[in-house]
């Protein structure tokens, strides 16, 4: 009792028991919708008291949750890595169960919420058993159940066309990811001789160069895909916004984070110091990454979208961490590979917390104004106050600007980037600072898309009917959201407090310990010495509100008895201000469309109409988009070439039973021959 | 340990005092230069008087974020002023963030003034918070490619501790890394200060202008606390491009004497800097907005330069 495997067992049973009570109560919508999200609720609970327990322990739990074959035991181990992980899912998780509770009540009756609670627990279960499982076997089972459940979530609104393709899309790119990732264990486990993780620790460096080479690009390859790394990411901004809102924040928020514990797990348990060229295409395909997911979020006017390809971006920022972090173990400085690991692993936080938020907010929003299209939303601010503070909480968050968390992930990220260039003499270490050049490009970038991102759809006039009407959410789906917006400021303000936390998932990562070095005593942080820089969100925090309430009060007591009045926006002399003059979310990318036009590859068309005369067309259509050059030139030849050989393979299905039971004698032979000469 | 507090105190008043001086010396010398007498150098301030004696006119269409945003771009910008080494080494609030949260206070105060221009709902402001927010975004790279030259000469992100180091080495300056990185540093002030050739802070009715048409719902005490923040803003980055590069006359601690002296030098300094904007304003004209992207680029392309030259040198 009171052990950490204890309560991860409890929540591994309470996720188990909401998805049995969301099918049997299958006819009963509330009584589906209350038990699903109740027990998910007290397993997230339970979760995160099992993580909790097992990073302030610092210790390594291995138990054996199911009796299995020797080749197959269902072994489970929460080390601090996986209790990280496992916490991050655990605040999301509870933070969508309680938003849930109001924001699937006005499905009942339309659609299964049995089904929706089913796959709901049994995502949450998968995914903690991912976190946590230490044999190849069954973590590729908890995978396989965690993409399935994903997929029949992202399916739920399967009357539409484009959510069956966005879902198909999704399960094809994950069983090649799969495959690789099964590939890559089996590669591991002929060296060690069993599929368990801990035999698998440091393995992979001690294997011959070509082995070795395969190992690492199939995991990262294989994890990559459901991270979403560009070129691997086309799936995400399909897949996440099609799906009911909470869900979206669950997939965008911590799923995705699977292929990051994966990459995690790889690169510093299961591989030593890697070669140096490893570390550089990690943190070449990190900056890569950032780079086009916020680009195209620039370009995205579906709400969602915008914030599946930010999902991409934040992505981006991690693996350039863990990029920088393979780079330092390649040249010995164990130090500095614990900080950008520490940066990148709380940076995985920070984004499930902001990431969840975001969607959240804007699945109050897509349910009350019933678009999904930011140019027809507009002036939500005043219709739903609670919603657009917490929307904006997450967009500063994510613009990573102080005091927030995501200021704090970011400051550790480009610290170590920096240290970066003293550690090697080689050209290669102008890699570092032109990859935190390139960080700042992107931050800066986020930056300009979230001032749309919030400014369109919550300032100034509704542009449309449903926006007008719009009305606030649910106090449910308020708390959920609150509890959220409030981890934003601890994780930002409290930053010194849980670095501590990752002392032991250093040691087992680097073998080194570096809170001591990282925290500058009080609220503040220092990268690695004190005369190396520090920052503290808490100090920036309190500055903030001692300048700020100073000039309030000083300005309030100026300007009483002032004559203060409200009058119409300044309209050019035309009276009448309405929607249709504000600035478009199109207009507002327009100057970032054009500059990086050698990227967007942006196609417009105006087609004027006219009654009588050429000077007075009577309307004009205008139609503006951005090419999807991967999908062109990558993926669409890529898929007429598996056509190809699909249709070439046919002539061996001739459907004669003859003819199979023939193949399947000669393969017998040639794997008995096999087996012989083994 | 709370010894830093009277110098934040001393500090931020005189940010606040010497900010629109700048503004006005930085006026009078350009006038001059183009042969009129101009306002004089005390103009800011009766402008700002002026201001904060007015009433005020908020659009209907606001929401709070309109309220909101003069406190907030004048306070993020005066933090970001304090962790800036002005008068000696030792930044008041340098334990509280280095060069990197200033960056990222001014973009605070950015992000804040971009929604405070969407909220009104005129093209305006949606035009200047559109142009500011691409220009911010182009001129960050070219901006942390210029710091991280001297942070990396100094190992350290600490304004403080960048100051000390180059105080230290007097002829550092001459270094082609530290020219090269001042000479992007420079054309990044240019860009965020909203100078010509980027923008043109004396014209309210171009239609090229940026910051202008952002505040154009702006009026009464609002708008002069953000002039004052903006020439707050532009008093930050010339005081980080002095006391980045030519570190002279520093203070290495406080001391009511020291204040004097560094505060001579700092004065000195700024006139130099004025100047050298007055001369690019008056040469130049007004680039069309598609044509800064070029010269950001120049910008970035002198960083990657200057950190390419530390292994030569």
């Amino acid at each position: 009792m009171g052990s950490p495997s204890f309560f991860f067992t409890a929540s591994l049973l309470a996720f188990l028991a909401g998805a049995i009570s969301a099918l049997a109560a299958w006819r009963q919508p509330r009584t589906a919708r209350l038990a699903a999200l109740t027990f998910s609720l007290l397993g997230s609970a339970a979760l995160a008291t099992a993580s909790c327990l097992t990073l302030a322990g610092a210790a390594t739990l291995s138990w054996t949750l199911l009796p299995g074959t020797s080749l197959f035991p269902w072994t489970v181990r929460l080390d601090p890595l996986s209790a990280w992980f496992n916490l991050s899912l655990a605040i999301l998780s509870a933070a969508v169960s309680v938003y849930s509770f109001g924001y699937l009540r006005p499905m009942e009756g339309k659609r299964s919420l049995g089904a929706l609670g089913f796959f709901y627990n049994l995502l949450l279960l998968s995914l903690s058993l991912v976190f946590a499982a230490s044999n190849s076997f069954f973590f590729l089972i908890a995978w396989e159940v965690m993409t399935l459940a994903a997929f029949c979530l992202v399916a739920f609104e399967h009357e539409q066309a484009a959510t069956r393709r966005a879902a198909m899309l999704f399960l094809i790119m994950s069983h090649a990811g799969t495959g690789m990732l099964l590939a890559g264990f089996l590669l591991l486990s002929t060296s060690s001789g069993s599929f368990d993780f801990a035999g698998f620790h440091l393995l992979a460096s001690q294997l011959p160069p070509a082995p070795q080479t395969a190992v690492f690009l199939l995991f990262f390859l294989g994890f990559g895909i459901k991270a979403g790394i560009v070129p691997l990411h086309i799936w995400l901004p399909d897949a996440h916004p099609v799906a009911p809102s909470n869900i979206s924040a669950l997939l965008s928020g911590i799923m995705i984070k699977a292929g990051v514990y994966g990459m995690a797990r790889v690169f510093f348990d299961f591989f030593g110091p890697p070669p140096l060229w490893t570390g550089a295409v990690v943190l070449g395909v990190g900056v890569v990454t950032a780079l086009v997911g916020v680009l195209y979020a620039l370009q995205e006017h579906d709400l969602k979208r915008l914030l599946a390809y930010h999902s991409i971006e934040n992505i981006g920022i991690i693996v350039m961490g863990f990029g920088a972090a393979l780079m330092f173990r390649t040249f010995n400085h164990p130090a500095l590979a614990a900080m950008a690991i520490v940066g990148a692993l709380y940076h995985t936080m920070n984004h499930a917390v902001f990431k969840g938020l975001l969607f959240l907010a804007s699945g109050s929003v897509v349910q009350s104004t019933g678009t999904r299209n930011m140019e027809e939303m507009g002036g939500l601010l005043r219709r739903m106050p609670a919603t657009s503070l917490f929307f904006l909480v997450g967009a500063v968050a994510i613009s990573g600007l102080p005091p927030l968390n995501g200021f704090v992930s970011e400051w550790l990220t480009y610290q170590a980037l920096l240290a970066g260039f003293g550690t090697t003499p080689s050209l290669t270490r102008l890699m570092f600072p032109i990859a935190g050049s390139l960080l700042a490009l992107t931050a800066a970038l986020a930056a300009a898309c979230f001032v749309k991102a919030f400014g369109i759809p919550f300032l100034a006039l509704p542009r449309s009917e449903a926006a007008a009407s719009a009305h606030e959410a649910t106090l449910s789906m308020r708390i959920g959201m609150g509890f959220l917006a409030a981890m934003c400021f601890a994780l930002g303000l409290g930053a010194s407090w849980i670095l501590p936390v990752f002392d032991s998932i250093t040691q087992q990562a680097v073998g080194v310990r570096i809170s001591s070095s990282l925290i500058a005593g009080g609220l503040a942080l220092q990268a690695g010495t004190a005369r190396s820089g520090s920052v503290s969100t808490a100090g920036i925090a309190l500055a903030f509100i001692v300048i700020a309430g100073t000039a309030v009060f000083l300005l309030s007591r100026r300007m009483r008895g002032a004559h203060i009045v409200k009058a119409p926006t300044w309209d050019c002399g035309q009276p009448g201000l309405t929607a249709e003059n504000e600035y478009t979310a199109t207009a507002f990318s327009k100057p970032l469309r054009l500059i990086f036009a050698a990227f967007y590859r942006p196609r417009r068309e105006i087609h004027p109409e006219y009654d009588v005369s050429p000077y007075y067309p009577s309307a004009i259509r205008f139609e503006s988009e951005i090419q999807p050059t991967l999908e062109k030139h990558v993926y669409e030849p890529l898929k007429e070439w598996i056509y190809g050989i699909a249709r070439q393979m046919r002539g061996i299905q001739a459907g004669s039973i003859n003819a199979y039971l023939a193949y399947i004698f000669v393969t017998l032979i040639v794997l008995l021959l096999f087996g012989v000469r083994q | 340990m709370i010894s830093w507090l009277p110098y934040s105190v001393v500090q931020l008043l005189l940010l606040l005092a010497i900010a629109p001086l700048v503004s006005g010396v930085i006026r009078t010398l350009k006038a001059r230069l183009q042969i009129r007498r101009g306002p004089g150098i005390l103009q800011p301030y009766r402008e700002l008087d002026k201001l904060f004696r007015k009433g005020m006119a908020i659009p209907d269409t606001a929401s709070w974020i309109f309220t909101a945003t003069p406190y907030v771009v004048f306070t993020a910008t005066a933090i970001a002023g304090l962790m800036v080494p002005m008068v000696t080494a030792e930044a008041p609030l340098g334990l509280f963030g280095g060069v990197l949260a200033v960056v990222y206070l001014l973009g605070l105060g950015r992000f804040f003034l971009a929604l405070g221009g969407l909220d009104t709902g005129s093209s305006f402001g949606g035009l200047g918070s559109s142009r500011e927010m691409t220009i911010a975004a182009l001129a960050e790279p070219a901006m942390m490619l210029a710091v991280f030259t001297v942070a990396i000469g100094a190992n350290s992100t600490s304004l403080s501790e960048v100051a000390r180091v180059s105080t230290g080495n007097p002829w550092q300056f001459l270094a082609p890394a530290q020219m090269l990185a001042c000479a992007a540093m420079f054309l990044v002030l240019i860009a965020e200060t909203g100078r010509i050739p980027v923008d043109n802070p004396a014209t309210h009715l171009e239609l090229t202008m940026i910051h202008e048409a952002m505040i154009l719902e702006y009026s009464g005490p609002y708008l002069g606390l953000i002039e004052w923040g903006a020439s707050l803003k532009q008093l930050v980055l010339m005081t980080l491009l002095i006391n980045c590069f030519l570190p002279y006359g520093l203070q290495p601690h406080w001391s009511w004497s020291g204040v004097a002296v560094g505060l001579a030098y700092l004065v000195l300094k700024l006139l130099v800097v004025a100047g050298a904007i007055v001369l690019v304003e008056t040469c130049n004209a007004k680039m069309r907005l598609f044509r800064v992207p070029e010269l950001l680029a120049v910008a970035f392309t002198l960083g990657a330069l200057a950190l390419i030259s530390t292994f030569l040198f």
